[in-house]
């Protein structure tokens, strides 16, 4: 089998399924394990800013990927931006969020490996799943040097179509739009996919739960003991 | 008016005598596992001093509690919710570990292994969080037990505000010391509910004990900062916050909690508290500090005006709590007798663990012949521990209430000697503090005497009638983490290793 096939038509299928599935599994099944399990009480130093830094850099970050892969680019065209204008965008917004999170993520492996109360305090998972995220980030920001040899946006445009044909199940043509791209890119597409494979099973769970009810809640809870009294 | 019914504590720190048994039972059924070995549901500090952890009644560090705004609404002192939504990533009010202390233990298994040596083995202390070797130990869960570390450190306890010349105090001949033993408050209007972004915290509407959902907490660690009495612990080994549970499945069966069933001063009661829901947030709002002790005191409801008996009953309270809440101590104590105060009203939350302030020595010099005297009553002023410390404790600096408390049992004691020891009834010194001798003799038998029975007036829960025990079928009791799955099995996908397991390094016996 075409190994292109493999890792850009089959993969992302496998990984959205282990995603979706192992979410509702362990949110089923696993309540209690499902947390962010931060470590800011076993060492508050120059925390604050590096948690702050990533978080901002990877949620923009997420946000552009979204945008770019995920919008169709008629929509962009409706706007009246052109292809060469979305890659200029794309580069600049990501490579600005991308140096904060850079900044952030290092203080923080930094921290997860080297400060012996949270590398005592970590589990091969929380270890791993950083030094992921970190690799991804670096690969990441080294297709925005690559982006520089061609600003026309075509590269762009066969990314994008990859998706869409991917999100509207033609594995076979999708694989056909990014063969052709850069190992860079490549590169950057399996292990962003890989993210999401390992994602039920790690600490990112969290990001589910992203508190938005708190908002709008009253600010005390009464629950009875015994409901059927 | 919504009646709602709250076990409630007192302590009579007339009588604590600082032993620390409560903490220890406390910890050996509770927090004896890994990732809280630094938590303390129950502790008790020595005063003055900055307490456990370090300067936890400093709200201008630790931004606990509720304030006022200046448009008089309440509102968390860490801010609003969008502002606490802001700082989910990293929590500006979050005390380290440091601040509470670095758990230890020491080797020794060393002492066991060491070889033949020219000196002693000794078993030196290990961090029990990296495993690494702690040179010193800086810090501890009681390290101003009886007035350790020097009056420069300790004299940072906020409860020295507006004391006069509270440098004196640093002085051998004029120091004072009294014991605090301190556990969750399972507060009317408590700011970890309010500042947990999950919704994971909740105060149930039969006890009114707070407690944490362990399978909804996400870790967010807004709860440790919200509590101004700091007796929120995040459990850094879980990953989820744990609080004092008022040992609710004791309560339930209508037992003491652990820490009150062990205290060798009998200092502890327990009892029902009936009071209205509907004045809750009116009350923590009441605008001037010093009137909060007064707004809680209205919201509780007398257990025998018909009125609230039959209010209470539309709200499904069984007729075992009202009979309760009518022998209850802690009314008595709160609202009859008026000798228990809560504890720093001016946080806002309503806390509903009261305290008896303690007498203290008359200070020596007023000893040799000088003691002012208030009619029968010696001059408060005279104590040795100034009467404003212990109103900015228990009062939010209002004097008059501690004042009446201390004379009502210097009072008691007047009159209980005098008709003992002398065998006359001295009405005169019931009449200055306002006590009939009815009042007087319960308050002996209940403060003096202190009997179990008297002491712990607690009703069942009347699980059998209450509970759909067929939902309950084939259900795990109380475990750790999800229901029998427990969350530790040895193959986890999801879990990692083992939760909420203390780690024992088996003893190897050899001959």
């Amino acid at each position: 089998m075409n190994l292109d096939l493999l890792m850009f038509g089959i993969y992302p299928y496998i990984a959205s399924v282990v995603f979706f599935f192992g979410s509702a599994l362990r949110y089923d099944r696993e309540q209690f394990t499902w947390k962010a399990q931060s470590s800011q009480m076993l060492s508050t130093r120059n925390f604050r800013i590096a948690s702050v830094l990533f978080h901002v850099g990877i949620i923009m970050i997420f946000a552009g990927h979204f945008a770019g892969l995920v919008i169709p680019y008629e929509v962009w065209n409706l706007l009246g931006i052109t292809l060469a204008q979305k890659q200029m965008i794309a580069m600049g917004v990501g490579g600005f969020f991308g140096a904060l999170c850079f900044i952030g993520l290092t203080m923080l492996v930094w921290r997860r490996l080297f400060n012996p109360r949270v590398r005592a305090s970590s589990s091969v998972m929380d270890t791993l799943i950083l030094l992921l995220i970190y690799w991804q980030l670096i690969l990441g920001i080294i297709t925005i040097f690559v982006s520089t040899g061609h600003m026309d946006g075509h590269v762009m445009k066969d990314l994008m179509s990859w998706s869409r044909y991917l999100l509207t199940f033609r594995p076979g043509e999708a694989v056909e739009f990014i063969s052709e791209v850069h190992w860079i890119y490549k590169a950057h597409v399996f292990w962003g996919v890989t993210l999401f494979v390992l994602f039920p099973f790690s600490r990112l769970v969290h990001i589910w739960s992203v508190p938005v009810k708190y908002v709008g809640r009253k600010h005390q809870i009464v629950r009875r003991r015994f409901p059927n009294a | 008016m919504k009646v709602r019914a709250q076990i409630g504590m007192v302590l009579n720190l007339d009588k604590c005598i600082g032993c620390h048994t409560c903490s220890i039972t406390c910890k050996n059924v509770w927090t004896s596992r890994e990732g809280v070995e630094y938590a303390w549901f129950n502790n008790v500090e020595t005063k003055p001093g900055v307490g456990f952890p370090k300067e936890w009644e400093n709200q201008e560090k630790w931004n606990g509690g509720w304030e006022r705004t200046k448009k008089g609404k309440l509102r968390l002192k860490m801010g609003g919710k969008l502002r606490i939504l802001a700082n989910i990533f990293a929590n500006p009010d979050l005390p380290q570990i440091d601040d509470y202390y670095e758990p230890f233990d020491f080797d020794y298994q060393h002492l066991h292994t060491a070889g033949d040596k020219k000196h002693q083995p000794v078993a030196r202390p290990r961090s029990l969080i990296s495993g690494q070797r702690m040179e010193k130990i800086e810090w501890g869960p009681n390290w101003e037990e009886i007035l350790g570390t020097e009056f420069e450190k300790r004299k940072k306890d906020v409860n020295f505000n507006e004391v006069v010349q509270k440098d004196i105090y640093g002085q051998f001949e004029k120091t004072f010391m009294m014991y605090l033993p301190r556990l969750c408050e399972h507060c009317l209007n408590p700011a970890c509910v309010a500042a947990c972004p999950s919704g994971a915290i909740y105060k149930r509407e039969e006890d009114g004990i707070v407690l944490i959902d362990q399978d909804k907490c996400r870790g967010w660690r807004m709860c440790v900062s919200g509590c101004p009495y700091k007796k929120i612990y995040y459990n850094w080994k879980t990953g989820k916050s744990e609080k004092c549970t008022f040992c609710y499945p004791r309560i339930e069966a209508g037992m003491p909690t652990v820490c009150s069933e062990t205290c060798v001063g009998r200092i502890r009661y327990l009892g029902v508290l009936l009071y209205d829901a509907d004045k809750i947030e009116a009350a923590a709002n009441t605008p001037n500090e010093k009137d909060l002790y007064q707004a809680q005191l209205d919201i509780f409801l007398d257990p025998f005006d018909p009125k609230v008996i039959e209010a209470a009953k539309k709200e499904g309270i069984a007729d075992n709590w009202l009979k309760a809440a009518q022998r209850s101590p802690v009314y008595m104590m709160a609202m009859d007798w008026k000798v228990a105060l809560p504890l720093h009203p001016e946080y806002r939350t309503l806390p509903m663990v009261w305290y008896v302030p303690p007498l203290s020595p008359i200070q020596s010099a007023a000893e040799a012949g000088h003691v002012g005297m208030n009619g029968e009553i010696p001059d408060l002023k005279s104590l040795r521990i100034p009467m404003r410390y212990l109103a900015n404790l228990l009062t939010a600096g209002d004097e008059a209430p501690v004042e009446r408390a201390l004379e009502r049992m210097i009072a008691m004691r007047a009159y209980k000697r005098a008709q003992q020891v002398d065998g006359v009834e001295d009405f005169e010194v019931l009449k200055q503090v306002g006590l009939t001798p009815n009042q007087v003799e319960e308050m002996y038998r209940y403060m003096a005497l202190a009997d179990f029975e008297d002491r712990f007036v607690i009703p069942t829960s009347a699980r059998a009638y209450a509970e759909n025990a067929y939902g309950l079928k084939g259900e795990c009791g109380f475990s750790f983490g999800n229901g029998c799955g427990g969350g530790d099995s040895d193959l986890n996908l999801f879990g990692g290793d083992k939760k909420g397991v203390r780690k024992v390094i088996p003893v190897v016996m050899k001959d």
